[in-house]
């Protein structure tokens, strides 16, 4: 035993021989993964009680329901499922990225971890879009008797209930000149802006029609610092696991896995990958569905 | 000479391309087909919503079951994906044991935020009244198109 543990060098478990039949690398790797489940799970879990503990949660179908280059039609769902199906695809593509791995099939691995960090890249793409979209998209909200807009930030959420009519059309009255300017022209686009500004507060009120404002009370806060700080967190993980194929790639091509005489490297960023598209699943259930 | 990484490893998993295709084809299209029928469930909560009087059990029910369909999708990802099904069972439990904390950790957590709510609702009727959507809003939100906002 003693002899061959010196002939590698090894200090791993002492007879040599992973009693989980998996490497230290390996193994660590699952428990790291397990770890960082609970990390993600105690997120999660704080969202939920935080969730229980209100009387009013924004709908997500209300929150998310745009779609890149349609607009502002209603497509609830449509892009959250794009970005799930991605993340879905490129799970896919690390697995037969391994699996071209445990057959050394160099050219194999670098074509399939190639479409695994293309897909990464993507998802991290809509995930930019998105998040600039809710940040800078503003809506008519009713703030202290008067109309303001406001878009989706850490210290404000526009998606709390609707507002009925009576109270917009008093609150319109109260409303400063700048934001009435700003809500005429979503409702009127044949006017320019300086047109629209020139003209006096009643005027423009006449403009707006308030079946189309959708004005509401001021949503939950904690929705936004949820949403960003948990979707935040797990972009983050996108990212450094787009890193880390990257570098397990650039090793690929230098031949590294090659002359070491196996690929069980790309094993442990498959974990990390697939892990990633697993807390996904359940951000997508937590944030998007319920 | 193999590296020592890999003597460490007694029997190494050796799937003939055949059965490998068609496990991850399978399991690629069952993740699909859940991930639609999620989606399905999502938009009937939405129409639900919608309507003049939401059935809030419904609603529960459909959220209920999408919450099943998540856990079967984890299941298929880690199982599979993951090859988690193929290790040795005792390696499985030091991660699966541990991991049954959640059941605890879930329950006692919603439990607890529901408390604070009721007990908020009963001792502070100011934030009952300030953040209880009035009645009749629910069917208000029937006019769910466009949010006003800029793209």
């Amino acid at each position: 035993m003693a002899t061959t543990a010196q002939v590698h060098q090894t200090k791993w478990w002492s007879g040599g021989k992973s009693p989980f039949n998996l490497e230290y690398g390996k193994l660590m790797m699952w428990y790291f993964l397990m770890s960082d489940a609970f990390t993600f799970g105690a997120f999660l879990i704080s969202y939920g009680t935080i969730r229980f503990s209100q009387n009013f949660w924004p709908d997500p179908n209300v929150v998310f329901n745009a779609f890149p280059g349609a607009g502002h039609a209603n497509l609830p769902l449509a892009f959250v499922s794009v970005m799930t199906f991605i993340l879905i695809i490129s799970s896919v593509t690390m697995v037969l990225a391994v699996h071209a791995g445990h057959k050394n099939d160099k050219a194999g691995v670098v074509k399939w971890l190639g479409w695994t960090i293309v897909g990464g890249a993507a998802f991290l793409g809509c995930q930019a879009w998105e998040w600039h979209h809710l940040i800078t998209g503003e809506h008519a909200v009713l703030v202290d008797g008067q109309i303001d807009l406001i878009g989706q930030t850490m210290r404000a959420n526009p998606w709390g209930s609707l507002v009925p009519h009576e109270s917009v059309a008093a609150a319109l009255q109260k409303t400063p000149h700048e934001t009435l300017v700003a809500l005429a022209h979503q409702s009127n686009h044949a006017l320019s802006h300086e047109q629209l500004a020139a003209m006096t507060d009643q005027q423009l009120v006449n403009t707006i029609n308030i079946d189309a404002l959708h004005v509401r009370s001021k949503g939950p806060v904690a929705f936004g610092g949820y949403f960003y700080g948990i979707t935040g967190f797990h972009g983050f993980h996108v990212f450094s696991g787009v890193v880390i194929n990257i570098v397990m790639l650039k090793m690929t091509q230098n031949n590294v896995f090659q002359n070491r005489g196996h690929y069980l490297m790309i094993e442990k960023a498959g974990l990390y990958w697939h892990f990633v598209d697993l807390v996904w699943v359940f951000v997508f259930l937590c944030f998007y569905l319920i | 000479m193999q590296h020592p990484a890999f003597e460490e490893v007694s029997f190494h998993h050796h799937t003939d391309d055949d059965t490998f295709y068609k496990k991850v084809k399978k399991t690629t299209i069952l993740l699909s087909i859940i991930t639609v029928i999620e989606l399905a469930i999502g938009l009937i909560i939405y129409n639900i919503h919608k309507g003049e009087s939401p059935n809030e059990l419904l609603v529960l029910m459909f959220k209920g079951m999408v919450c099943i369909l998540t856990l079967a999708k984890a299941y298929y990802i880690v199982s599979v994906f993951m090859h988690l099904g193929d290790e040795i069972r005792n390696m499985v439990m030091t991660i699966v044991v541990p991991l049954l904390l959640f059941i605890w950790f879930i329950t006692a957590f919603i439990w607890d935020g529901n408390s604070y709510r009721n007990l908020r609702n009963n001792y502070d009727k100011h934030f009952q009244e300030t953040t209880t959507p009035a009645k009749g809003h629910g069917h208000q939100d029937k006019h769910q198109d466009p949010p006003a906002g800029k793209q």
